[in-house]
């Protein structure tokens, strides 16, 4: 426990304005990042010698417009220490409307389909990105399925459900 | 290369409907002569979207969904989603359902890999071993049947426990397997491991150093065939894997013949694990007794009205874990398999995501190929073990 709050406070020395909070729940540490920050943030955690993430766990997208009736996407990534075997959360508040934020696939090259999918699912854009295309959606498929406002029944153009059926393109 | 070569570049698609590429995985191969130059990977045809329908069922509703990414193995992702809803009510299972949980899970990770020894020896040319493996998974699928009811899509494990108690003769024909399967290892390495063809096509073949896997998010039998030493089971146990004893295998040179030999390693530990689970397996209940989260047991649902009632409660009202969210990852035969709930505090998840292995291992799939023959590429897919239920979810 000791060990995962200095991780926090190693950030905020280094980047004080780039930790906004954090939390622990259920033994799980999260710090909240400012979106500007998420590169360096990133690359320090996973550079310094005290915290050591050199594997990415997962990245993905969440969005918040029916959690905290705010307009705000959140990306949300889970690094891990295979040296030093210890777990960490960062979170970036990201607006909805103008959703698109720093690419981490220059640390880690396994954030490149993690953030295509996040595209893909929610319209993320993430700034320099080598390939930012959809990944499990078909082509031409319109909308960002995981949004809330997207219906479970799907929502697609009555030409694409043709093309689709007939194979043609 | 040179410009000369360059305009000899030719593209060919590979898949989605191909026998090498288990399931429907499609690559888009540029290649010069038969060298591939470029690889594309082409993934989504198994898109089902079952992240956004867990977003509209109850957290017990969500269980047989996860059957259906790694079809392989059903267990594991089970346990991996019981897990994290267990972690975010904070509830404890009792001990024997723990060790039935890694008896189960052992076994499935043993059909799991018979499965890719089966598939990875055919696709290489090795036809014998696939007879072998099925006859082996055929006791397997009756095993689950016998527990679970189904051969394939289980939904075993419940949050808070297991669906039921072991049957009668389980536990006899279980150990039968057991004490047979070390015997049929060696009849399957006698056909592999020393065989000049296998060595020639698999050694060698898809490097890829520590470093790399690492950063390239490799999880499972692939970063292990690279010689790091890192096994969900040991780092973060869960389940009372704490308990048992077993060695985690890893390999040296990243190649595909690593990748075989930590993965037979690993039948071989787990054969043994399940073994440890069965020797010391404790009495006691097989689900947790919390009326307002758990189901009430099958057996007393036709005798007792207050089960009938509570049965009622909870399929219908559903259950309202905290607001919070967790991260928990089990080992899965491929990798590591992580499920990152975030909870309102209602009976629906808000967001569930799905950290599946062979996602992530796919990905790799363009450093260990390129520059290499074409064949190469069917020998890596088949080591890479993928599964595209899991990948496109």
């Amino acid at each position: 426990m000791t060990e995962d709050v200095t991780i926090g406070k190693r950030l905020k020395a280094k980047f004080p304005e780039a930790v906004i909070g954090g939390k622990s729940f259920r033994g799980e540490l999260t710090i909240n990042i400012n979106k500007d920050y998420i590169q360096r943030a990133a690359k320090f955690l996973c550079e310094d010698s005290e915290s050591d993430f050199d594997y990415l766990s997962d990245l993905c997208g969440v969005d918040l417009s029916r959690l905290e009736r705010s307009n705000n996407f959140e990306v949300v990534y889970h690094l891990y220490s295979i040296k030093l075997n210890h777990r960490v959360r960062l979170k970036v508040k990201i607006p909805a409307s103008n959703p698109n934020i720093d690419t981490v696939t220059n640390i880690w090259k396994t954030a490149d389909w993690h953030e295509r999918e996040a595209y893909d699912m929610f319209g993320i854009i993430f700034n320099g990105h080598p390939n930012l295309q959809r990944i499990l959606t078909p082509e031409g498929f319109e909308g960002h399925p995981l949004r809330k406002d997207y219906p479970l029944k799907g929502r697609q153009p009555e030409t694409l459900k043709g093309i689709y059926r007939e194979g043609k393109q | 290369m040179t410009a000369a070569t360059t305009e000899q570049v030719m593209t060919i698609n590979m898949g989605p409907q191909h026998p090498s590429t288990h399931g429907v995985l499609r690559l888009l191969l540029e290649l010069d002569g038969e060298t591939v130059v470029k690889v594309t990977p082409d993934i989504g045809y198994l898109h089902r979207g079952i992240e956004k329908l867990a977003e509209h069922k109850t957290y017990h509703q969500f269980i047989p969904l996860t059957d259906r990414l790694d079809y392989l193995a059903p267990m594991s992702n089970n346990l991996g989603y019981a897990l994290a809803v267990e972690k975010l009510l904070d509830i404890e299972v009792p001990k024997r359902a723990q060790y039935i949980r890694v008896i189960m899970c052992e076994l499935t990770r043993i059909s799991s890999h018979l499965l890719w020894l089966a598939t990875h020896a055919l696709d290489i040319g090795a036809m014998t071993v696939f007879f072998y493996c099925f006859r082996e998974r055929e006791t397997l699928n009756d095993l689950f049947e016998m527990v679970a009811g189904a051969r394939m899509n289980l939904s075993y494990i419940r949050i808070g426990g297991v669906a039921r108690d072991l049957p009668d003769g389980f536990i006899e024909k279980t150990r039968d397997f057991v004490n047979d399967f070390m015997g049929r290892l060696r009849d399957y390495e006698t056909l592999l491991t020393k065989n000049k063809i296998w060595l020639m096509r698999t050694k060698g073949v898809g490097v890829i150093s520590a470093e790399d896997a690492i950063n390239y998010g490799l999880s499972g039998p692939c970063v292990r065939g690279s010689g790091v030493r890192w096994d969900v089971r040991k780092s973060e146990p869960y389940s009372s894997y704490d308990e048992m004893d077993f060695i985690v295998p890893v390999g040296e040179n990243g190649d595909v013949y690593d990748r075989y030999l930590v993965r037979l390693e690993e039948l071989r530990q787990s054969n043994e694990i399940t073994r440890q689970a069965m020797d010391n397996l404790p009495d006691g209940e097989y689900i947790a007794d919390i009326p307002d989260i758990v189901l009430p047991k099958k057996e007393n649902l036709k005798q007792s009205m207050e089960s009938l009632i509570h049965h009622f409660k909870v399929v219908t009202g559903g259950i309202c874990p905290p607001a919070g969210e967790v991260y928990t990852c089990v080992e899965a035969p491929k990798g590591e398999l992580g499920y990152y709930i975030v909870s309102d505090g209602t009976k629906h998840p808000y967001r569930i995501k799905i950290r599946p292995p062979s996602f992530v291992n796919l990905e790799a799939i363009e450093k260990m190929v390129v520059g290499r023959l074409l064949a190469d590429v069917v020998a890596v897919i088949g080591s890479l073990d993928i599964v595209l239920g899991e990948i496109d979810r």
